[in-house]
């Protein structure tokens, strides 16, 4: 048996599952000390399921509790930023772009040193080793904590970053340091960005992941915790505490592949309907299509992996509105407040969920408070939510062939009509929930990204070495060597590039370690 | 004419849409550009016009692959270098610089470079779009020779290419550039106030800008596109300008083929008619079809954007699903001559199509 949790900014969700078996979910308001709220959760959930904690094997969070942090800029450190790149790059010094508050709160100081690689992995300049040592003492008499170390092509090569690391430790051995390797891909200001994002949230992540652990020593349960991250897939409680950055956006990817595995279905459109926007994603071997863009947050560009999610202002609290001929949903919404301020609820405000009890096909709150609205404005409201939905689902879709489509979130009673390019619509059971389902459900993986010659190497080679090295990678972030398998191989070729040089990525997955096999599904099944 | 950091964006954004799909992500140019202007003060921009006729103009530009140019930038050194370097070879300073190519990111590097070395930059490039090649541009055409030229990367390393045309030029340039690391500047086209006045495509850093800035402040009152397409009417080249197309991206193709990224992109209609738009490419937008009719063809200008926002969109973030609208805008008058189109008319880059004014096929 394993347990999944969301900790959302709102709601704290839970549910214990036994093999493919959801055996209990439970919903509760997130606490300001997070630790309450996950108990509570945990706590319904076991007693709900009679299951004894001895069962337990792993437990899996999911958590909006970083992003939102940085977005609100809560509990940042100021982050000592160490680029490994003269003489180049020094017309776009770091932090370059960041909003001012941003800059003020995080950017407290920063060091450009000498060393750098070409794009194929050769050293183009030696790392100036008392360069790195100089700024580390300096670090730790202005007295930062938090380190962001980024080096050019790191991602081909990372041994500049991993020997300054070690320079670091040396100097300023209080310091917790974020290499740029292990948080972003090609492009260096996008990537330096991730490393110190990361790096500002050392502290708050130590704090978030303790109180994770003392949830569960409280609750008695004693096996080893993973946390999702934006990719679909799991890290330990140790990386996590490392790699807070690597959770941004892992909200909808939960959601998504918690629609997955209810409905089971792999290759699917999902939209995740809550109280004030709809998520709409896609489903590829029953992981999200990651987003191309470099994509923003809390005003830093970074680049990465995020799923590609197309965010519409549709949900059960939108407030409906008449607007010319016919009826505009949203964006506004009542979002919580939808229970008591809502007609259907005995409150003044016409909402989507207003619409969905008057159309007849939800059956919550008192039906009989919604029986005067006009069917006109009915009909109107109810057409244009399904045209939003069924814009939304195009955008997102990469072929004109029609999809099943998955529909999650506490919101679903809004749909009940067929949407255009869809082949089926499934509701699965515990909709509610599929963002702790999940969590509870993913893998571990292991990832590279890196620029190959095939004419130097030959492609066959080239490929496997992408995929030993991601293997490698996925093992030492906990996954059981015995059942990885390849969930994604991309080759690029680049223009303008001689050699036939390709960027391959290549993503490879596996079951937790400590976890049994059978009890996690392999997500990527052909 | 100062510029200041809002210019610079509002520069960026009609960058990106001079580009027609490629000539670089702006971005990293504008940062480039920002922080040059922080530590070095604004360049004064002037008028082609008001060059001296014995004037001593230089080119600078960027030159590589976009994914190694995002990992390693310019240091800034590499840029003084290329100027410095170029006068030596010469025994003559630089009087003003000049753009090449006012789409995407060479629209922005010129500035980084004029705010360092404290030279004016003149207003105008050579193709008032973006174009693959060095030797696509009106300084070529029109008799300026590409050469001597210089090559410089951030270990402050120089070439000093000295060829008989432009096209030799641009081969050796490129391979040297692989051997630099893929990424290099490129001081070019070393001319007189007098060739500028004659060859240059002027007033465009200004368009840029007006365009960037219409883009934006077009966003907060409801139809952009139609304030982009209203504006370009009233400037003196992209006076003839429409919207070609309404429509979601159906498909999109794209492979390397000889260095470039090639493909095409269809579009199907929104108004519910069965009418479809093929846009093909090769790094920039060069043909739109619309049911098997030519609507527009290299060197006007073809760019693709966000029906909504009118934001740009480059060629390598198409995908399906998109809701564009395909804006078609003519060309410099000095683009459209025969001998433009020799070297970057439709069968420069092999198409079979005639150059037609986008105005003579849809009016």
């Amino acid at each position: 048996m394993r347990i999944g949790v969301d900790v959302g900014g709102t709601n704290t969700d839970a549910v214990i599952m036994d093999g493919r078996e959801v055996l209990a979910t439970q919903k509760v308001p997130t606490t300001p000390n997070i630790s309450d709220g996950i108990v509570r959760a945990i706590s319904a959930v076991v007693e709900a399921s009679k299951a004894q904690t001895i069962a337990i094997r792993s437990v899996m969070i999911g958590t909006t509790q970083f992003t939102n942090a940085f977005v609100e800029r809560r509990g940042l450190l100021p982050v000592a930023a160490i680029r490994i790149a003269l003489p180049s790059s020094r017309g776009v010094p770091p932090l370059t772009d960041w909003p001012q508050d941003l800059q003020a709160m995080v950017g407290k100081a920063h060091y450009m040193v000498r060393g750098s690689y070409f794009f194929d992995g050769r050293v183009c300049d030696e790392l100036d080793e008392l360069a790195v040592a100089r700024a580390a003492r300096d670090l730790r008499i202005k007295g930062l904590k938090a380190v962001a170390v980024t080096g050019i092509f790191s991602p081909v090569n990372a041994q500049m970053e991993l020997r300054a690391e070690e320079i670091i430790r040396n100097e300023a051995p209080d310091a917790v340091v974020t290499l740029s390797c292990k948080v972003g891909r090609m492009g260096i200001l996008e990537r330096e960005n991730a490393a110190v994002v990361n790096a500002s949230l050392a502290e708050l992540s130590k704090a978030i992941v303790a109180s994770f652990h003392s949830a569960l020593q409280r609750l008695n349960i004693k096996v080893p915790f993973y946390i999702s991250q934006n990719d679909g897939t799991l890290m330990s409680s140790e990386f996590v505490e490392q790699y807070p950055v690597l959770t941004f956006a892992s909200g909808p990817t939960n959601s998504m592949r918690g629609a997955a595995y209810l409905s089971n279905l792999e290759n699917a459109l999902v939209a995740d309907i809550g109280g004030t926007t709809t998520d709409v994603g896609l489903l590829l071997n029953g992981f999200p299509r990651e987003s191309a863009l470099a994509r923003g947050i809390g005003g830093v560009r970074t680049n990465f992996r995020m799923p590609d999610i197309l965010s519409v202002g549709l949900g059960g609290g939108s407030l409906v509105a008449r607007s010319g001929d016919g009826q505009r949903i949203g964006p506004q919404s009542l979002g919580y407040r939808v229970t008591e301020e809502s007609l259907a609820f005995g409150g003044d405000r016409l909402c989507a969920t207003d619409i969905a009890v008057a159309g007849g096909w939800a059956d919550i709150g008192d039906r009989s408070l919604v029986a005067h609205l006009p069917k006109a404005l009915i009909k109107g409201a109810a057409t244009r939510m399904h045209t939003m939905l069924a814009n939304a689902v195009d955008q997102i879709k990469i072929s004109q062939k029609p999809m099943p489509l998955v529909l999650v979130g506490g919101g679903v009673v809004l749909i009940h009509e067929e949407i255009d390019g869809v082949s089926e619509m499934v509701i699965p059971e515990h909709a509610a929930v599929a963002n702790a389902v999940g969590a509870s459900i993913t893998q571990i993986s292991g990832e590279i990204d890196r620029i190959f010659a095939y004419e130097a190497d030959g492609r066959e080679a080239a490929l496997e070495q992408a995929k030993k090295e991601a293997e490698t990678r996925a093992v030492e972030a906990g996954a059981d060597r015995g059942n990885l398998r390849l969930l994604d191989l991309e080759e690029v070729p680049l223009a303008y590039m001689p050699g036939g040089a390709t960027r391959i990525r290549v993503k490879v997955t596996g079951n937790p370690i400590d976890a049994p096999m059978d009890d996690v599904r392999t997500a990527a099944t052909d | 004419m100062k510029l200041s950091p809002k210019d610079l964006e509002h520069i960026a954004k009609g960058a990106a849409f001079l580009g027609t799909g490629g000539g670089g992500d702006p971005y990293i140019g504008r940062l480039l550009a920002m922080n040059a202007v922080e530590e070095f003060g604004a360049p004064e921009v002037i008028d082609a016009d008001s060059l001296h006729d014995e004037a001593s103009v230089f080119t600078i530009a960027m030159l590589g692959v976009p994914a190694v140019l995002g990992e390693k930038a310019a240091c800034g050194d590499d840029v003084d270098l290329a100027i410095r370097r170029l006068e030596q070879r010469l025994g003559r300073k630089a009087d003003a610089l000049v753009g090449i190519e006012i789409g995407g990111i060479n629209s922005l590097l010129p500035i980084m470079a004029a705010a360092r070395l404290n030279l004016p930059l003149v207003d105008a490039d050579g193709m008032g779009r973006a174009f693959p090649e060095i030797q696509m541009v009106t300084y070529n055409v029109y008799g300026v020779s590409c050469t001597p030229l210089v090559i410089t990367d951030d270990h402050l390393t120089s070439v000093i290419v000295d060829t008989g045309g432009a096209k030799a030029a641009e081969d050796l340039v490129r391979r040297t550039s692989v051997h630099l690391g893929c990424s290099v500047i490129l001081s070019s086209y070393p001319m007189t106030g007098r060739d500028v006045k004659r060859t240059a495509v002027k007033g465009t850093l200004t368009l840029a800008l007006e365009i960037g800035r219409v883009i934006t402040q077009a966003g907060r009152t409801g139809s952009p596109v139609e304030a982009v397409v209203n504006h370009l009417r009233t400037t003196p080249y992209y006076n003839h300008s429409r919207v070609l197309f309404d429509g979601r991206v159906l498909d999109i193709r794209r492979e390397i083929r000889s260095g470039f990224s090639v493909g095409c992109c269809t579009l199907s209609a929104l108004d519910g008619s069965a009418s479809q738009m093929e846009v093909i490419f090769q790094n920039e937008h060069l043909l739109a079809r619309q049911d098997g009719q030519v609507k527009a063809i290299v060197p006007d200008l073809i760019c693709l954007v966000d029906r909504e926002t009118a934001e740009p969109i480059p060629v390598e973030f198409l995908k399906y699903g998109q809701r564009l609208k395909v804006i078609g805008t003519s060309a410099a008058p000095i683009m459209r001559t025969p001998e433009s189109l020799a070297v970057f008319g439709p069968q420069a880059f092999g198409f079979e199509d005639p150059f037609v004014p986008l105005e003579e096929i849809n009016d």
